[in-house]
């Protein structure tokens, strides 16, 4: 386990710039701001419209930790406290799971319960208590 | 023009999530380590994009339709269903071995972490066996009727 420090400031200011992301994509194309639907829009478009929307939204997201860097001097922190094995398992569930839930933590977590959407709610509350248990069974009941 | 703008508010999404802590999984496992390391940092991210999102959905979709789109393209199912529940919260379990969404993780390719793009790796293989799994289900069900 690694400590990290409590960043209230920091998290805040990113929090709003992504709901304000969120907000200037439903006010320009009309659309939800959720990681899951824009990287499956890319894997399977309808046209070409379809596919270049997200694929520019990708690309700038991308680019974020990149201009962080520009203003900071370094690229923001990335620390993994698990081996490569639990990596690509963990990555591999959430995959099944957004797929079949319909949205992550933006889709559902941001967008959705800001639209206060029951389907969201359900799902956001769903996701946070499994991901409570499943830190809670690994770290504690495992000792990993 | 419209590319630019778009490009312009993934790279605003982008910068939010670097800053916020989410594109980092040991910050976003301690959020949850309740009994453990807890930083209570990620309930700020979570609270910032919520409130600023619930505002300003407010204003946006009171207009007849967005500003370079004919319509809003809003999901409208409201039943709750297994798939959603469970689906969800097998999210939720690679989310807590993981420590990566996708929203944190997608950004997070910008850092050029070899460990990101294992993830995201992981992730687009997992994406794809669901997508399989539905489309067998669903002509498993076509095949029957």
């Amino acid at each position: 386990m690694i400590e990290t420090a409590f960043t209230p400031y920091a998290s805040l200011g990113g929090g709003a710039l992504i709901g304000l992301a969120s907000v200037a994509l439903m006010a320009v194309a009309g659309r939800i701001m959720g990681a899951t639907g824009i990287l499956a829009g890319i894997l399977q478009p309808s046209s070409f419209s379809d596919w270049s929307w997200r694929a520019v939204i990708l690309a700038g997201m991308i680019a974020g930790p990149l201009v962080v860097m520009m203003f900071t001097g370094q690229m923001p922190a990335v620390q993994v406290p698990i081996s490569t094995t639990m990596l690509i398992i963990g990555g591999f569930i959430v995959g099944l799971g957004v797929t079949f839930g319909g949205g992550c933590t933006s889709g559902h977590g941001v967008c959705g319960m800001a639209r206060v959407s029951p389907r969201s709610i359900v799902a956001t509350v769903s996701f946070m208590i499994a991901t409570a248990i499943t830190v809670y069974v690994i770290r504690h009941i495992f000792g990993a | 023009m419209r590319l630019i703008i778009l490009f312009l508010i993934g790279l605003v999404f982008g910068v939010g999530i670097s800053i916020s802590g989410m594109a980092n999984p040991a910050k976003v496992l301690n959020f949850f380590d309740f009994a453990g390391t807890w930083d209570p940092s990620l309930i700020f991210v979570m609270g910032g994009a919520v409130v600023v999102t619930f505002i300003g959905y407010r204003f946006v979709l009171k207009r007849p339709a967005p500003m370079m789109d004919v319509k809003f393209h809003l999901p409208t199912r409201r039943d709750l269903d297994l798939t959603l529940i469970a689906g969800s919260a097998a999210f939720g379990v690679g989310w807590g071995i993981a420590g990566f969404c996708p929203g944190g993780a997608l950004p997070a390719l910008g850092t050029g972490r070899s460990e990101v793009f294992i993830f995201v790796g992981a992730l687009l293989a997992g994406i794809f066996a669901a997508k399989f799994i539905k489309s067998a289900i669903a002509n498993r069900a076509t095949a029957q009727a």
